[in-house]
């Protein structure tokens, strides 16, 4: 039992690392600017794309990596500045709708540079070897995600508790007008946060392709609503609510992958149900109930209303 | 300003106005009778028109009553599916169905019975969903529906479905556009009526939204998007105006849903995708938000545009012996999605702003700040 249900446990806890690297961009940006940045999955699976780009032009890999960061960040603060800063005193649909804008265009680009094919993304050595855990084999990337994740999300967590940016961040979160008035100079905490999300995701890209090898204009979209159910999962605007979700989403996710064996194997039904078509409208399913239940979410601020 | 003091009868504006689009209606029917059928015209004006009813029921909760709603292609393939289950001929269905041994479902009904049948089941899916999801805010809304629409593209593929939906598998063979067609004894078309009849229902149904959108309900709808705490202070009770609202929206929607099923001649449910919704949305902004008239103007704007109109930007052209740089296949979505950005950043009114056919023939009087701003 437990050895049919461990490869999809470990496979489920790999995914949901890599969704919560890019669940942060959502619940970050949310945070601050009270928008759902539709484009954040785009950025990912641009992030993937210009792996695919620039290992192709021969740059060595321990060039290439820190080289997609940069651009995919510098892509992050460009989207912000082009796209949402004019719309700063609009209405939050405008900005929903050029956040819409943004992904439609960025899906567009790529299709037109790849010509809608599938790109095979490079192997990175190390992590794209194969490893056997217990029963399950599965490639390094795998166990190395979720450490990753965890790393990047500690070191997140100190830069917000303990720089100035970082107090400046939860400054604007709190309060958007008040902390202009202070002298906190909003459009640079905007902007760093649109980076770090971007970075955060680029390193989401690395991870989540080494694992599905092939990228496409449409790739992004997928990972991008489930990480942004992860954050509202959590609730969003919370750090750790987001890479709580994750983790959950990403897990019984594969679970319901594996579904049909699993049950199978125990002996508890006779033929498959294909209940695998499911795992994606889980993810969906999962976030109207929460949101009809409980709609801040896990670990969500309260908000109230005032007339 | 469309409430200024109401006259009995029609105004000059609105009579204009009925000239103008009975005019245009004379010149489709006119049109198809001299021009080929097969000119990329009739092909715009039908996926238009349906882009049309859609938009303008989209339109309907984002525009007049603020919710912000992105299921739309979940509405539309339920509307699709129902209308193609029950229209496909019990003659072709063992062809149809050929992994399910003809499937469960053995009736074929008539077209207009189908089309509102598939309103109806689309306006129970969205009495359904509405109940827990209509109490959410705006953007959570937005992903609410969303993930529905995700949820419904899942369940309607799912092979233990299949008696019903044909699993993955397309649904085909039923009723097109082409149907509406008059023939004679031998089979030769003798009146075109393909694309005449379509841009009718569509209209139709649009003249029914702007009915309901300049009745009291459609006022309190109004209400309610520019001030909820304020409507309900006024007795307009909240729950019961959206739900009505997201139903009836769906209702059309489930209705465009079918004629979009006619248009493309078979169903598949893994092509209504959030893009579409995408698509749908971003035609009602360019057409302007909160404008019925605005949002027909750009469904057949935004479809000629990707059909018809920048085909050329796919293709390699030369200008003599130079070769225009950049066209390829694909060109024409970049260029198309630069307009959009354009029009989303700096063109927030859209085409229309919040004006309508009638208004254009308004003589001008003092602008109000708010039409300045336009």
């Amino acid at each position: 039992m437990w050895n049919t249900i461990f490869p999809y446990l470990l496979s489920g806890i790999s995914v949901g690392g890599q969704y919560a690297l890019i669940a942060i961009g959502y619940t970050m940006v949310y945070g601050i600017l009270r928008l759902i940045n539709f484009a954040h999955g785009d950025v990912f699976m641009v992030a993937g794309i210009l792996m695919v780009y620039i290992s192709a032009s021969g740059v060595p890999l321990f060039i290439s990596i820190p080289l997609v960061l940069i651009l995919t960040s510098l892509i992050g603060y460009l989207i912000e500045h082009i796209a949402y800063k004019p719309l700063r005193q609009a209405p939050r649909m405008s900005v929903m709708i050029s956040a819409i804008g943004v992904s439609y265009t960025l899906q567009n680009l790529v299709l037109y540079i790849t010509g809608g094919l599938n790109q095979l993304y490079p192997t990175i050595p190390w992590i794209s070897n194969s490893i056997t855990v217990g029963s399950a084999s599965t490639k390094i990337v795998t166990i190395f995600t979720p450490f990753l994740t965890i790393l990047l999300v500690f070191a997140l967590v100190q830069l917000i508790n303990h720089t100035k940016i970082g107090m400046a961040m939860r400054a604007v979160s709190k309060d958007f007008e008040t902390s202009q008035l202070m002298g906190i100079n909003i459009n640079r905490v905007i902007s760093v946060t649109f980076v770090i999300g971007s970075f955060l995701a680029g390193v989401g890209s690395l991870l989540y392709f080494t694992n599905y090898t092939t990228v496409i204009q449409t790739s992004g979209a997928m990972p991008g609503l489930k990480a942004f159910v992860a954050a509202v999962f959590g609730g969003i605007g919370s750090i750790p609510g987001a890479v709580i979700g994750a983790f959950i989403i990403g897990i019984a996710e594969n679970i319901i992958k594996g579904l049909d064996i699993i049950l199978f194997k125990a002996g508890l039904i006779a033929k498959p149900l294909g209940l695998a078509t499911f795992s994606d409208a889980f993810t969906f399913a999962l976030l109207i109930i929460i949101l009809a239940v409980k709609p801040t979410g896990l670990f969500g601020e309260k908000t109230t209303d005032k007339v | 300003m469309s409430n200024t003091v109401k006259k009995k009868g029609l105004s000059r504006e609105q009579v204009l106005s009925a000239i103008v689009v009975l005019a245009f209606y004379i010149a489709v029917f006119v049109a198809e009778q001299i021009v080929p059928s097969t000119s990329m015209l009739f092909t715009v004006l039908k996926k238009g028109a349906t882009y049309a009813l859609v938009a303008v029921s989209m339109n309907l909760l984002n525009g007049f009553t603020g919710i912000f709603s992105l299921g739309q292609a979940g509405f539309m393939l339920i509307g699709a599916y129902v209308y193609a289950i029950f229209t496909i001929p019990i003659a072709e269905r063992a062809s149809v169905y050929q992994y399910y041994n003809g499937g469960i479902v053995q009736v074929a009904l008539p077209i207009f019975i189908a089309m509102i049948l598939a309103g109806l089941v689309a306006a129970f899916f969205a009495f359904l969903i509405g109940l827990p999801v209509l109490r959410l805010k705006s953007d959570y809304l937005a992903v609410a529906t969303l993930g529905f629409a995700e949820i419904i593209r899942a369940v309607f593929q799912w092979d233990k479905l299949g008696p019903v939906t044909n699993g993955s598998n397309m649904l085909r063979l039923f009723p097109t556009f082409n149907d509406f067609n008059i023939r004679n004894a031998n089979g030769d078309v003798t009146i075109y009526l393909s694309t005449l009849v379509p841009m009718l229902i569509a209209g139709f149904c649009i003249a029914l939204i702007i009915l309901l959108i300049n009745s009291t309900f459609g006022r309190a709808l109004r209400a309610i998007k520019d001030d909820e705490i304020a409507a309900e202070a006024m007795g307009i009770h909240l729950a019961s105006h959206k739900q009505l609202a997201f139903c009836i929206s769906s209702f059309f929607t489930g209705i465009g849903g079918a004629m979009l099923a006619m248009y493309q001649t078979t169903v598949q449910a893994k092509s209504f995708t959030t893009a579409m919704t995408y698509e749908i949305l971003l035609i009602v902004v360019i057409g302007g938000i909160g404008s019925v008239t605005g949002s027909c103007i750009s469904s057949f704007l935004f479809v000629a545009c990707s059909e018809w109109w920048l085909r050329f930007l796919d293709q390699k052209q030369m200008i003599g012996s130079f070769e225009v740089p950049l066209l390829r296949n694909g060109f024409r979505l970049v260029v198309f999605s630069l307009i959009i950005m354009i029009v989303v950043l700096f063109f927030r009114q859209g085409i229309m702003g919040t004006r309508e056919l009638p208004d254009l023939f308004r003589r001008k009087r003092k602008k109000t700040g708010k039409e300045a701003r336009a």
